[in-house]
């Protein structure tokens, strides 16, 4: 499919198509949004129904769910702290649907929702409304020293002052781009070679034991990809309980 | 039904124990980054960092200029002001702020 044109068509699998037919077309609902709503539909009944048998020794549907939850919440407490135990939720709400939405987008036919910046921005910013958000309402003005350090001589103030609002300013950036970048990179890289599987199993005789290489790399490549869609919610979880830290402890 | 709820009981404080002693472990230990340390994720994360800080310098050097209606001097000055954040994201990813994290 891909390959039609014998050229190797990589971007293509990031285009949004109307989800729904007609009626998905009308309210520009696109296949984004339909992953969207599968990843939390998935979540609700992973945890819900993995927690419903409440057993002393769980299941392995349960163990997951608790894994989850545990695995979270140490991250959490860890960076945190133990007053950061009211920020669970959210964490724990972005973490899954930033896993799911990795996972989900590796099956054949689903659509990577974190390979859009406009989704992965969108949560970081939310991040960074929220950690800002938590610094004012904790500390008042105080927050504004955050961008001064102390014991710094007043002189460079006028220096100090813009690096460090613009170092604050950066951090929704490289929090989206780097799950984007990462999202789109792998697909592309496995699009690629899946690509040079057809175009390779064309040439004649030899085509079919040549195209066994790209083949081979993809499988490889699948499996590495599942480490860095575990890996990038993992970095991404971090990543907003390490802002949270700065915002409840302002240094 | 007492031996039981003892039983409980005393799980309950041997979770705890352990919960507090990795929550201890992780803040001490893996607390310092955090992060997954291999060389490819540092230098990923570093040029990410300074990318980020360039974007997010000469867009608001951007924005300054279009409300101030000063068009290059502020992006100008706001993209080696990014610049410079970007060196200091990632002079804090190795050495993070003092007493930023116990």
């Amino acid at each position: 499919m891909a390959a039609e044109g014998k050229t190797i068509d990589a971007l293509s699998q990031f285009e949004l198509t109307h989800a729904f037919g007609p009626i998905g077309a009308a309210v520009n609902f696109t296949q984004s949004n339909a992953h969207m709503l599968i990843a939390a539909v998935v979540i609700v009944l992973v945890m819900t129904l993995g927690m419903a048998p409440r057993a002393v020794v769980p299941g392995r549907f349960q163990a997951m769910a608790e894994t989850f939850y545990e695995f979270v919440e140490n991250l959490v407490i860890g960076q945190v702290g133990h007053e950061g135990k009211r920020y669970f939720p959210f964490v724990f709400a972005l973490f899954m649907f930033v896993l799911f939405g990795n996972v989900l987008g590796l099956f054949p036919y689903a659509f990577t929702y974190t390979s859009h910046i406009a989704v992965t921005f969108g949560l970081a910013f939310l991040v960074f409304l929220v950690t800002t958000v938590v610094a004012l309402a904790l500390h008042g003005k105080k927050f504004f020293g955050y961008f001064f350090p102390e014991g710094a001589p007043l002189w460079l103030a006028p220096i100090i002052v813009p690096v460090e609002v613009v170092s604050y300013l950066s951090r929704p950036i490289s929090l989206s781009v780097r799950l984007f970048a990462n999202m789109v990179a792998g697909h592309v890289l496995l699009k690629v070679f899946a690509t040079f599987v057809v175009l390779l199993g064309g040439l004649g005789i030899v085509g079919p034991l040549v195209a066994v290489l790209p083949l081979s790399v993809n499988v490889l490549l699948v499996g590495f990809e599942l480490l860095v869609a575990f890996l990038q919610a993992y970095v991404f979880a971090i990543l907003t309980s390490i802002y949270l830290h700065d915002a409840v402890h302002l240094h | 039904m007492n031996e039981r709820d003892d039983f409980d009981e005393r799980l309950k404080q041997a979770r705890q124990r352990q919960g507090l002693e990795k929550g201890a472990d992780q803040a001490g230990g893996d607390g310092a980054k955090g992060l997954p340390s291999s060389a490819l994720n540092i230098g990923m994360r570093a040029g990410i960092e300074v990318v980020s800080a360039l974007i997010a310098g000469a867009g608001l050097g951007w924005l300054l200029d279009r409300w101030l209606g000063s068009f290059p001097w502020l992006f100008m000055v706001f993209f080696v002001v990014g610049g410079v954040a970007g060196v200091m994201n990632v002079y804090r990813l190795f050495n993070p702020r003092t007493g930023a994290r116990k």
